[in-house]
């Protein structure tokens, strides 16, 4: 039997090798067809031009931008709220403001798109601060669950021997326990970042998806996310494969993402 | 004498200390009003725009453009989690069993294990969405199909479901594995009678997580599920979920009261899971 469960444990990892094969498999020939500069350093992007352009540095571009909005929006709420959770909140507040970061977590992200299509764009119109103040919003509850189980497992000694060399409540937690939670608390802004840069539908609706460098912040743009799944509904041969191609460079960045995290995680234990 | 002298000094000091702690009070209050008020703002949203469109024709058994019936989504929705789940299931709790029963810590397998896991987990569901389409669409020639969809969520939510049932199966204390034994049960027996049986309520936590992960999700299943808005007579016909359902409405763009109303559906199932994992964890809780 031993080996049947080593069986569907190994499932896992024959996953991430088929998702690996699959991926480069389909998009690494692209991407040296295309040229890796031209690909990746490519301003323009227009699969209908003869010859046609595949260059994704406005994807990229936007991705990053639509990510640092959000984080620069969002880290500070999420990290304070968590803060909030773990040594202010009343214990009766608790009960109501704790199930309610849970469901904020588990809104599906089409609704979160829908939301903001109707209450955030007519503000903002459809641009990179529209994408940043949505994406804000739906990293928070991860970031504040991730922060404030990091918050309650500093040791109480810690607030307590504050306390007693005469340092106030909110002292004490912003001074001491905060910056002993600090893997954990970065570690939770990383998680964040990595859901901003990998999530699509939400974004697609507020973004605008021009496929050009932005000027401002409130100008259009659109992720590396949104290229995929708007375009892979009708793109065909190397325009397809070009696609592909912007999932393993989204896949990438992915990676890299999640090893510091797991780096940061290692730290904390 | 000296300490007259330090006495305004020390007041000054004072006064600034208590500033800060006043300022520090007020920023962490405020920021967890605007995380009450933004969840508050956008159920509020939903509800206001979607209700009053939550009509019966909107569960007629059969979609057509007049009524933009949201049922043949809602059942495509019930058969993916079940399908998916009964993919994953199995996969996640016997990994969760050879990790927490069988395999020595530490070792190299075992930290693969765990890294595949991780890894799984951080992956966005767009990128699973491309390797379903690759994988199951086109190389396993399944076609967009409900099939294909929930083998790509299968994979999607088996690091949820891996993970809970370990934390669950590791929670269970070894005063029961020993005392299995030492009334003569294998190692198997006691696995499946004594120490998975005591897990259950982590793992069903587990299981109602990664349901709402397959509610909830829309990119995984787009160019995987496809979104012909039927009701699937068989896993290979293409089914839209009621996000995709919702994402598709949207694209349209005519039917904008229907897209609120099926987002009040969601938001209601969503509130519904969440409720039902915070009752299974309450129950967790006390017994431990």
């Amino acid at each position: 039997m031993r080996a049947v469960f080593f069986g569907t444990a190994l499932v896992s990892v024959l996953a991430v090798l088929l998702i690996c094969l699959f991926l480069f498999g389909n998009g690494l020939p692209a991407l040296f067809k295309i040229g890796p500069g031209r690909f990746l350093l490519g301003q323009e992007w227009s699969p209908a031009d003869v010859p046609p352009l595949f260059g994704i540095l406005p994807m990229i571009a936007g991705s990053v931008y639509v990510t640092a909005t959000a984080l620069v929006l969002g880290t500070p709420v999420g990290l304070l709220t968590a803060v909030f959770l773990a040594r202010v909140c009343p214990p009766r507040l608790y009960r109501l403001l704790k199930p309610g970061v849970d469901l904020l977590a588990g809104i599906p992200s089409v609704v979160y798109g829908f939301f903001g299509m109707a209450a955030i764009v007519p503000h903002f119109r459809s641009s990179i601060l529209s994408a940043g103040i949505l994406l804000g919003i739906m990293i928070l509850p991860t970031m504040t669950a991730i922060a404030e189980s990091a918050l309650r497992s500093v040791p109480p000694q810690y607030y307590e021997g504050a306390l007693a060399l005469g340092a106030g409540h909110y002292r004490a937690v912003f001074r001491v326990i905060l910056p002993a939670a600090r893997s954990g608390v970065l570690a939770a802004v990383v998680l964040g970042l990595g859901r901003a840069v990998g999530e699509t539908m939400a974004v697609i609706m507020v973004a605008g998806n021009q496929a050009r460098m932005p000027g401002s912040i409130f100008e259009g743009v659109r992720t590396m996310t949104a290229n995929i799944v708007l375009e892979m509904g009708y793109a065909a041969e190397l325009h397809r494969e070009a696609l592909i191609a912007t999932g393993v460079v989204l896949f990438v960045f992915i990676l890299l993402i999640n090893l510091c995290f797991s780096a940061l995680n290692r730290r904390k234990n | 004498m000296n300490m007259k002298k330090n006495l305004p000094a020390r007041r000054r000091k004072n006064s600034a200390a208590a500033a800060t702690e006043i300022c520090l009070a007020a920023l962490t209050w405020a920021a967890a009003l605007l995380s009450a008020g933004v969840l508050l703002y956008l159920i509020g949203f939903i509800l206001s725009r979607g209700l009053p469109y939550l009509k019966p024709s909107l569960f007629s058994l059969r979609y057509n453009s007049t009524n933009v019936s949201l049922l043949p989504a809602l059942i495509s929705t019930v058969y993916m989690t079940l399908l998916s789940l009964a993919l994953a299931l199995p996969l996640g709790i016997g990994a969760a069993i050879y990790l927490a029963e069988y395999a020595r810590r530490g070792h190299r397998g075992v930290l693969l294990i765990r890294l595949a896991a991780e890894t799984l987990a951080g992956i966005p569901s767009i990128v699973y969405g491309l390797f379903g389409m690759l994988f199951f669409v086109t190389w396993l020639g399944w076609g967009y199909s409900l099939l294909a969809g929930a083998c790509t969520l299968a994979v999607m939510i088996l690091p949820l479901l891996l993970r809970a049932s370990e934390e669950a199966l590791l929670a269970v204390p070894d005063a029961y594995r020993e005392g299995a034994l030492a009334l003569g049960a294998g190692k198997l027996r006691t696995v499946w009678r004594i120490v998975l049986p005591a897990a259950v309520p982590g793992v069903l936590a587990g299981v109602i997580l990664a349901v709402g992960r397959v509610v909830g999700e829309t990119a995984a299943l787009i160019y995987t599920a496809g979104t012909v808005a039927r009701i699937p007579v068989d896993v290979f016909s293409s089914a839209r979920t009621l996000s995709v359902h919702m994402y598709a409405l949207s694209r349209e763009g005519l039917h904008t009261n229907e897209a609120y109303a099926t987002a009040v559906v969601l938001l209601a199932a969503v509130t519904g899971l969440n409720a039902l994992a915070a009752s299974v964890a309450g129950r967790l809780r006390r017994e431990s």
